[in-house]
């Protein structure tokens, strides 16, 4: 029957369970923002770095494509930590695009016109609510991080042998546990900033004043009080020296602090500090903004 | 007749405030309206009930179930339409209110069939796939109302759902909830300013003033009860008339030309007295029943509890938008 001849009435089917009614938000999130070539154009983007990085295993591990290329006996035809560590600073540059670029909307739309008591009186608490938010960026960023670089570890496993696998399993965790860290910081900033402006533009410009203006500000302080300290104010940083420190890479060498002390790295705690301090940051942004009615005292 | 809402000692405080003070009061009928003048407390009550508020003391229980426990149930079972604008403005109306369809709970497919359902319920049918944020104040009303009722909730709170409209988008909005509440069986809770929304969508009243319940009553007991008395008017009216009246249990206090008031006995039925009259030769030429309008029942609350007589001057000043 054509819907407009049907009338109204009561419902009396099936419910959803509850404890995955959360997922509606990313549900309706990814379709919306998947209609825009712009995000659809970026999303595909970010997996030619992948690409590429397979097909450099693939000739890593073929002699016969080594030949074919002149590459034999090349040195830098290796798999190892600092590869996967390369492979996701890359990724991490895809990752805060993303962010940048669907994460101030994700709330400010909500907030614009005062929908958060629509959802809210709904069966969805404001956990669920941030939740179902939160899964909408964490799920894209990790298909573009942690997703592929595990396909690429498990590429070069299978074309390198057993041995390699067990010699260089940590690197998986690394891979996993690095990826996890940034995109937990990276969404609950992103979405904190959003849900405090109320106004998609001014998040996306708070979004980029936090990770190119204040790390310029920590580079002036350093430069004029002759530290280091203000790299804490460089979240690209930090991660970058969290993950240097999960995959073993290599850190400065103690000498180029005799040229000046911002050439040295930060403590690693230090570090471990400031991200947990900015996570912690962002979820009080969140529990302050996130209510379906402010009181006004 | 089990209670929709029974509230005991509720109190909220917001801000350092006592905004409701000790509610207590269970209500049971299918439609009742929230009145009160700004700041006793109305939204307050709908927000608490709805969990947006934490009750700083006593229990508020909708449907028997407490609203601390059983949030999310209950939440099942409500359809909520705000006062102010509420909307997603980027997405189509029948998106946004699929959305929330299945943010209570329904499949996608259930969704999308009663999100159309819903907005040719309220009228709005040929405008689905048009932005919210494009729509009139007159349709973001109706398209709130369609997503309150698209899950076809037991109990629907409506905030002030005339804001806004014009005189016939007003009336379609009346009609449609006097529909809601007689054919598909929810309760309603209407809270409004407007006196005249409230008695024509309303059985029931809760009053509140300054954080307390001023007044609780059933509007159609209220008209039954001031049934009793009339005024009439006649025109050769004379002792015989003035026995049969009696006679029929009426008591009778005859007024200067022509005109009497009568206390009626509650089985009277008005055939006998117009009988009575023709049996005298009597024309009854006016009678009026003396009803209380829900204006005076709303100053009568207002003025009990600050112990202020009433006069004609604040009925008249109270008309209308309060």
């Amino acid at each position: 029957m054509a819907v407009y001849k049907r009338a109204y009435r009561p419902y009396e089917g099936v419910y959803t369970p509850l404890r995955w009614r959360f997922m509606v938000i990313p549900r309706f999130a990814w379709s919306s923002l998947f209609e825009s070539r712009v995000v659809l154009g970026f999303y595909f983007g970010a997996f030619i770095p992948a690409l590429l990085a397979a097909a450099f295993i693939y000739i890593v591990n073929s002699p016969t494509a080594q030949a074919f290329l002149s590459l034999q006996g090349a040195t830098f035809l290796q798999v190892n930590n600092l590869f996967f560590m390369k492979y996701l600073v890359v990724q991490a540059f895809f990752c805060f695009l993303f962010a940048a670029l669907i994460g101030p909307g994700l709330m400010s739309v909500d907030f614009a016109n005062d929908a958060l008591p629509l959802f809210l009186s709904r069966p969805i608490s404001r956990a669920e609510y941030l939740l179902g938010k939160f899964t909408v960026i964490a799920a894209i960023l990790s298909t573009i991080t942690w997703v592929p670089a595990i396909l690429l570890f498990l590429l070069q496993a299978s074309l390198a042998g057993f041995n390699w696998f067990a010699n260089n399993l940590w690197i998986a965790g690394s891979i996993l546990l690095g990826s996890v860290i940034w995109i937990v910081v990276l969404t609950l900033l992103v979405l904190a900033l959003s849900a405090w402006v109320r106004w998609k533009v001014a998040a996306t410009a708070l979004t980029i004043v936090v990770f190119f203006v204040i790390p310029g500000f920590g580079e002036a302080i350093n430069e004029v009080l002759r530290t280091y300290w203000g790299k804490l104010l460089n979240l690209s940083y930090l991660i970058g020296l969290v993950w240097t420190h999960l995959f073993d890479g290599p850190l400065t060498d103690p000498q180029a602090g005799t040229i000046h002390p911002r050439f040295i790295d930060l403590p690693l705690w230090t570090a471990c500090l400031m991200l947990t301090f900015v996570v912690a940051l962002s979820i009080w942004m969140l529990h302050k903004k996130l209510k379906p009615r402010e009181v006004v005292r | 007749m089990q209670a929709v809402i029974e509230l005991e000692n509720l109190v909220v405080r917001l801000g350092g405030r006592t905004i409701l003070d000790s509610l207590n009061t269970s209500v049971k009928g299918r439609a009742i309206g929230l009145l009160g003048p700004n700041g006793s407390g109305k939204s307050t009550l709908i927000n608490t009930l709805l969990g947006f508020y934490e009750p700083d003391g006593g229990t508020a229980r909708i449907f028997g179930r407490d609203i601390r426990t059983h949030a999310k149930q209950l939440r099942s079972l409500i359809g909520y339409m705000p006062e102010s604008d509420s909307f997603i403005a980027e997405m189509t109306g029948i998106r946004f209110v699929r959305y929330m369809a299945e943010l209570s709970g329904l499949p996608p497919d259930e969704a999308m069939e009663r999100a159309h359902e819903a907005f040719f319920y309220v009228g709005l049918g040929e405008q689905r796939y048009r932005k919210v944020g494009t729509y009139s104040l007159g349709m973001k009303q109706m398209v709130k109302l369609a997503q309150a009722i698209v899950h076809g909730p037991k109990l629907l709170f409506l905030d002030e759902p005339t804001n806004g409209l014009d005189p016939p988008g007003r009336l379609r909005m009346l009609n449609l909830i006097r529909e809601i509440r007689d054919t598909f069986g929810m309760h309603i809770i209407l809270s409004s300013h407007l006196l005249r929304d409230v008695e024509e969508c309303c059985e029931e009243v809760l009053i509140l003033k300054d954080g307390r319940i001023a007044d609780y009553c059933n509007l159609e007991e209220e008209r039954r009860a001031n049934r009793k008395f009339i005024e009439i008017e006649t025109y050769n009216g004379n002792d015989g008339f003035t026995k049969a009246v009696e006679s029929l249990g009426c008591e009778c206090a005859w007024l200067k030309n022509g005109r009497a008031k009568l206390v009626l006995p509650p089985s009277l039925e008005m055939r006998e007295l117009y009988g009575a009259a023709a049996r005298h030769a009597v024309q009854i030429r006016k009678m009026n029943f003396r009803r209380d309008s829900l204006e005076d029942i709303f100053l009568r609350a207002m003025e009990s509890t600050n112990g202020v007589n009433g006069t004609a001057e604040k009925a008249g000043q109270a008309h209308g938008r309060l």
